[in-house]
């Protein structure tokens, strides 16, 4: 366990010490406040369409921190030979993936409290409508998504030569999930054998990401479902994320360590 | 580190030089948008997409996907409510008292797109979308604005922006002012635009009482309305209907009942309600004979 912790430490370190959150983070923070000092036909009370837009930066904003991050973990130890001495603490290959993941994982929770503060002081001030348990909800599953993106790239890492690979791919696998996933068994409806049964088996194998994506609730004032509900989607993404550690564990496991 | 202070001058130097010059190149002194800027003419591709988004905003999220099998909602009534407004408020003698009910289930009908979910994904998926048919009331309509901003900064020919953003300022938030100078913008944009032009008219008329520059207004949109759409296979006849009524009640109001006549006239050729123009046309005649009878 302090193995774990000690590598999700440097994975921590890492984050703050690179300077891709801060880019973000300030984009995001000065296109929000700048489309907050536009002028809409003199009405100051406007306000979702700058809701809207601030949760659009932030979930681009999190899934490129969350996605890079996890991405060059294990192929940046290679490539520096940093992975030899690592195992040889030692340090198992298990506890190497589960420790990055954390890692991971916890900075992404942490860039997203930050992202999140910003965004409810801007909607709250502007609204005078402190809607935080629904802003509570939407990071917790915000959180648990990027968790199962982070065990996915992770995954990714192992599997694919190289991390810029791994990066396009696991966006185009996740930007098609949120935009997609949820209609695919439909689509498979409209369409003959085989395209129809090899849909069907992508829209039930894939995990669906787009549960997470409640960001329409909050722009739109709207009641987000029950906290056993997001329980449900936290167990179910929980066991995407043991999936693709173990599918992760067991490549890496094999895998020679040399580049 | 001096080499790049020089060239930071030589480039600002340049810059201030050059600027003016600029300005005048092409069209550039006009293009003083900075999505025009930016986006050229391939802005206009998602001027559509902001006007859609304005409606999803006024349904509060609750809005079919390309994928959803039931067709989008043909006329929403973020568009569709100004028509309606125009009927109920200005045809007083409207017999059909529940077609705006009527519309509404219509509307209904159309918007239940979601199907019974056929699996557990799909059925605990639900959870985590808006299922609730609602539309913005209580000034919340102000929320559909700046898609609205948006899409016409993005596309300034399309003129139903103009128009709808234009009825919601002025009837549902009491910006008359600001209607009027967006639908003066639109205008700018498109000075051929009948409809803008019957928008423009009614804000004079309706809001502001200036008849007389509603009366040029209208019949300047009538003028138009001729040019464009007389010599047209289909031309937009409910439309004209809806000119020259209003501008028979002006007419009416101002005791031109000859002139009030004859765009009756004109206005029952399209009126979905032909009867209450005729009982109307009938009232003004007997009128028109009273005053002409010497007491």
């Amino acid at each position: 366990m302090n193995n774990v912790i000690a590598l999700a430490g440097v994975v921590i370190k890492e984050l703050y010490r690179r300077k891709d959150f801060y880019v973000l983070f300030v984009l995001t923070a000065l296109i929000t406040l700048l489309l907050g000092s536009v002028n809409f036909f003199n009405d100051p009370k406007i306000v979702r369409y700058l809701k809207d837009i601030c949760l659009l930066l932030i979930w681009i904003s999190s899934l490129v921190i969350a996605i890079t991050t996890a991405a060059r973990q294990i192929p940046a130890e290679r490539e520096n030979r940093t992975i030899f001495p690592l195992l040889a603490k030692p340090v198992t290959r298990g506890q190497v993936i589960v420790g990055k993941f954390t890692g991971c994982w916890l900075a992404c929770g942490f860039t997203l409290l930050v992202f999140y503060v910003f965004f409810t002081v801007v909607s709250g001030t502007r609204e005078q409508n402190w809607n935080l348990e629904g802003i509570l909800k939407m990071v917790w599953l915000h959180w648990v998504m990027l968790g199962i993106v982070v065990a996915m790239v992770l995954c990714g890492s192992i599997v694919f030569s190289a991390p810029s690979a791994n990066i396009t791919i696991c966006f185009i696998v996740v930007v098609g999930i949120l935009g997609l996933g949820r209609y695919l068994h439909r689509v498979a409806l409209q369409q003959g054998e085989p395209v129809d049964t090899v849909l069907s088996v992508i829209y039930f194998a894939i995990p669906h990401l787009e549960w997470y994506d409640v960001r329409d609730f909050l722009v739109y004032d709207q009641h987000l479902a029950p906290w056993v509900d997001c329980g449900l989607a936290t167990l179910y993404g929980a066991a995407y994320m043991v999936f693709f550690m173990c599918v992760a564990w067991v490549v890496f496991r094999r895998k020679t360590l040399t580049v | 580190m001096l080499r790049l202070v020089l060239l930071a001058v030589v480039c600002f130097s340049l810059a201030t030089l050059l600027e003016p010059r600029a300005m005048t190149w092409g069209n550039r002194r006009q293009a003083d948008g900075v999505l025009k800027i930016v986006f050229g003419e391939g802005r206009r591709l998602f001027a559509n997409h902001f006007f859609v988004q304005a409606d999803v905003s006024f349904h509060s999220g609750y809005y079919p996907s390309i994928f959803d099998q039931a067709k989008r909602p043909k006329e929403s009534p973020m568009v569709s409510d100004r028509n309606e407004h125009d009927e109920h408020d200005h045809d007083s003698h409207h017999p059909d008292a529940d077609t705006h009910g009527h519309d509404e289930s219509a509307h209904e009908r159309e918007m239940a797109f979601l199907q019974a979910p056929k699996d557990w994904i799909e059925r605990f998926g639900r959870h985590f979308i808006i299922t609730e048919h609602t539309h913005l009331s209580g000034g919340k309509e102000r929320e559909i604005l700046p898609w609205l901003r948006l899409s016409a900064e993005l596309d300034p020919q399309q003129v139903e922006t103009y128009t709808v953003a234009a009825y919601w300022l002025r009837l549902r938030l009491g910006k008359v002012k600001e209607a009027e100078e967006f639908l003066r913008e639109g205008l700018r944009n498109n000075p051929n635009s009948y409809q803008i032009l019957f928008e423009l008219g009614r804000a004079y008329y309706e809001s502001d009482h200036d008849v007389g520059r509603a009366r040029n207004v209208w019949e300047l949109a009538l003028r138009k309305w001729k040019e464009q759409e007389s010599s047209k296979k289909d031309p937009d006849l409910s439309l004209r209907a809806r000119i020259a009524e209003n501008l028979a009640r002006l007419e009416e109001q101002e005791g031109n009942f000859d002139r009030a006549i004859g765009l009756l006239e004109l206005a029952k050729k399209a009126s979905p309600h032909p009867a209450n123009l005729e009982a109307r046309i009938a009232e003004l005649r007997a009128r028109l004979a009273s005053r002409a009878t010497p007491k």
